[in-house]
């Protein structure tokens, strides 16, 4: 379906390479393989969905809450690919967006209505952010032991805003971002966020310097260094941005629940790894792509969909995530290895 | 396999039994023994809310991250300021098995006089049920169960199979008269044998109604965020249905939310727990809401009164018994618009 394209879909190299030689043309063409087995994973889906539940899953319908449903994890799972890139971790993302939803829906800031709410979830989740890439960056903490400490106490501090209490959104501007009123052309606002923020997340890693010194430093930080690149804050902007994305996910989250709670966002930080890992981004550093990591996104939302449409029951659901978690990478491995 | 057993044998084995019975029956009746059950609370004071001997009451419970939780500490510790006679030490809050163990611990060390335990995980909290009980402080445990009964000395607690059960029977009665009633369950988490008690009640309830079926059931996790999902891809996969039931309150806010981004108002909704925001949108009756089914959080104030009573040596007003009871399953009521105020104040947020 889709032809393999002439400018590179991802930045695939390890270390900035100049000019093009014939090393960069086969790492290309396996990033292509690659998007296209994922491809090839979402049309087996879509072709089990439409003949179990043809006429519930085949449903413009069904194609828009699929999408919606995809859009949070989506956007969250935009930042951490950058992380990841970088050769580090966020685990505090899901933490992040729920203090970020709680904060941004307390009766305080409700007051100052849809600007906000708005504008208090994305500067927490820049705050978050902010916290984490210093520690890092400067502090010289390893990413995972930096980020599990926000994660245990973002969750902590979320707890303590709501008291436990589900905080309804009564702000009619906030609410009806999520109805069909608002879909523009059929597409509802919370897609175009995604696609918005996909679009953007794509050109900053495969077209811009700042991408380049983010590969960079996930595939050998001290060569990256000696190139000239500020590592340090290289990686503070990396945690910011993911930051950034996990506030912004937070007001999409907002905006479909209609509410704020201490328990938003759980496990996220699972379900963004394992999307962006098989999307084809290395945990290691030095390879990440965005089209993969959200082509990832959506076969899990899809199976999620899939699953639910035939009734199937919460242990089935995991079992089976887990097996096709296996299989997509198989799959992608034996694709990419024999070319 | 046909049953090899000769129908009119067992028939004559029950009519010759009940035989017997009734002769026993009668000839008790004709008995001018005094009988045992003669009222005999006077000879023991039912505890009252009249002061009587101070009483410490350790209160552990889990860390209160969800509504309900939080009503039941809110529930307990008001019960226990109404009480002059009543000293309440309440640990923090805690999720985690081994911190939870070392608060009980400390509240044994203490030497309260009656322990009010809600444990994080009930089976792996029992050994330091029964180390409270050996060290003489009776432990009153709070819904979710100790593995042994010899870990505490009363349990009162919720009615999950009946919650489901209640739900089943309204739902029933609303759709008796609907031909192939459709009716799908929104489960709380799966991982909890509450859950699969609440769906067996609700499953056995339906069973009385040959008319309705249960097209389907998804489970989601007590979170808002989970019940707007589950439920917008319930609604995608049934196009048509009369009857919801949804497990839990908090959750039924997404769902509600879910409802109302797909634009469908054709069906009946049931909640579960009770939530002051399902009873205001049961009072209001301009959504599919319609009823919840109560999963008291009450139940806090109850065993204050019970460890009060255990602590005072009284037994409970109203009963004949000299002992308050072993165990005390708290009714699953169905709140409709017909008696939404009278539970309008337990509602928690």
């Amino acid at each position: 379906m889709t032809q393999p394209v002439s400018p590179p879909r991802d930045s695939t190299d390890k270390v900035p390479a100049p000019g093009p030689a014939p090393a960069w043309r086969t790492v290309l063409f396996r990033a292509d393989v690659r998007t296209l087995s994922l491809l090839g994973v979402l049309a087996a889906l879509v072709l089990i969905g439409g003949i179990t539940r043809p006429d519930e899953f085949l449903d413009t319908r069904n194609l828009q809450l699929v999408l919606t449903q995809a859009s949070v994890i989506g956007v969250v799972t935009v930042g951490m690919t950058f992380v990841i890139t970088s050769g580090g971790i966020d685990l505090s993302v899901g933490a992040i967006v729920a203090l970020s939803s709680v904060w941004a829906t307390t009766v305080a800031t409700q007051e100052f209505g849809f600007a906000g709410i708005l504008f208090t979830a994305v500067l927490v989740g820049v705050g978050c952010g902010l916290v984490n890439g210093v520690l890092i960056a400067y502090g010289g903490m390893v990413p995972f032991i930096a980020t599990l400490a926000m994660l245990a106490s973002a969750r902590g501090l979320a707890l303590q805003i709501t008291d436990g209490r589900t905080q309804v959104v009564t702000i009619d501007g906030v609410l009806d971002l999520g109805e069909r009123d608002a879909y523009v052309l059929g597409v509802p606002p919370l897609v175009l966020v995604f696609a918005a923020v996909t679009v953007i997340g794509w050109l900053v890693l495969n077209r811009t310097t700042f991408g380049r010194r983010t590969v960079a430093v996930g595939g050998n930080a001290e060569a990256a260094r000696l190139a000239g690149i500020d590592v340090r804050r290289q990686r503070l902007y990396l945690y910011l941005l993911s930051g950034l994305c996990c506030g912004i996910a937070a007001f999409l989250l907002i905006v479909l629940a209609g509410s704020g709670q201490n328990t938003n966002g759980n496990l996220y930080e699972l379900d963004a790894i394992a999307a962006a890992i098989i999307g084809g981004t290395l945990l290691t550093g030095g390879r990440g792509t965005i089209v993969g990591s959200v082509l990832g996104v959506l076969i899990f939302t899809t199976i999620t969909n899939i699953f639910a449409l035939n009734n199937l029951q919460s242990d089935v659901q995991q079992i089976a995530k887990g097996a096709i978690i296996v299989a997509a990478v198989l799959v992608q491995r034996r694709t990419a290895s024999t070319t | 396999m046909p049953e090899p057993t000769p129908r009119t044998s067992r028939r004559g084995l029950l009519f010759g039994a009940a035989a017997v019975s009734a002769g026993v029956l009668v000839t008790g009746c004709t008995s001018n023994e005094p009988s045992d059950a003669e009222p005999t609370a006077d000879d023991r004071s039912a505890a009252d809310d009249k002061p009587g001997k101070p009483v410490t009451i350790g209160f552990a419970g889990p860390q209160a991250d969800h509504g309900w939780l939080n009503a039941i500490n809110d529930n307990a510790e008001k019960r226990a300021k109404t009480y002059s006679d009543v000293t309440m030490e309440v640990t923090e809050g805690s999720n985690d098995t081994a911190q939870q163990i070392g608060q009980i611990e400390t509240l044994i060390n203490k030497k309260v006089d009656v322990l009010v335990v809600l444990p994080a995980d009930g089976k792996a909290l029992t050994q330091v049920g029964l180390k409270a009980m050996r060290a003489g402080i009776p432990v009153v445990n709070l819904d979710r169960i100790f593995n042994s009964p010899q870990a505490y000395r009363c349990w009162i607690g919720g009615d999950n199979y009946g919650m489901g059960l209640n739900a089943g029977h309204y739902i029933g009665e609303k759709l008796k008269n609907t031909p192939d009633a459709r009716v799908i369950e929104l489960a709380g988490l799966d991982n909890l044998e509450l859950t699969k008690q609440r769906t067996q009640g609700f499953d056995d309830a339906l069973k009385n109604y040959p008319n309705i079926k249960k097209v389907a059931r998804q489970a989601a996790d007590f979170t808002v965020e989970s019940g707007q999902a589950k439920m917008a891809q319930l609604l995608q996969a049934q196009s048509k249905f009369d009857a919801l039931w949804n497990h839990d309150d908090d959750q039924g806010v997404g769902a509600l939310r879910a409802i109302e981004q797909a634009g469908r108002d054709d069906f009946l909704m049931v909640g579960g727990a009770g939530a002051l925001s399902a009873f205001q949108a049961i009072k209001a009756d301009d959504g599919v809401l319609k009823a919840t089914v109560l999963y008291p959080p009450s139940m806090a104030a109850s065993a204050i009164d019970l460890a009060r009573a255990l602590g005072q040596g009284k037994g409970v007003g109203g009963l004949a018994e000299f002992e308050i009871p072993t165990s005390l399953t708290c009714y699953s009521a169905v709140v409709d618009k017909e008696n939404v105020d009278q539970y309008m104040s337990t509602g928690f947020k």
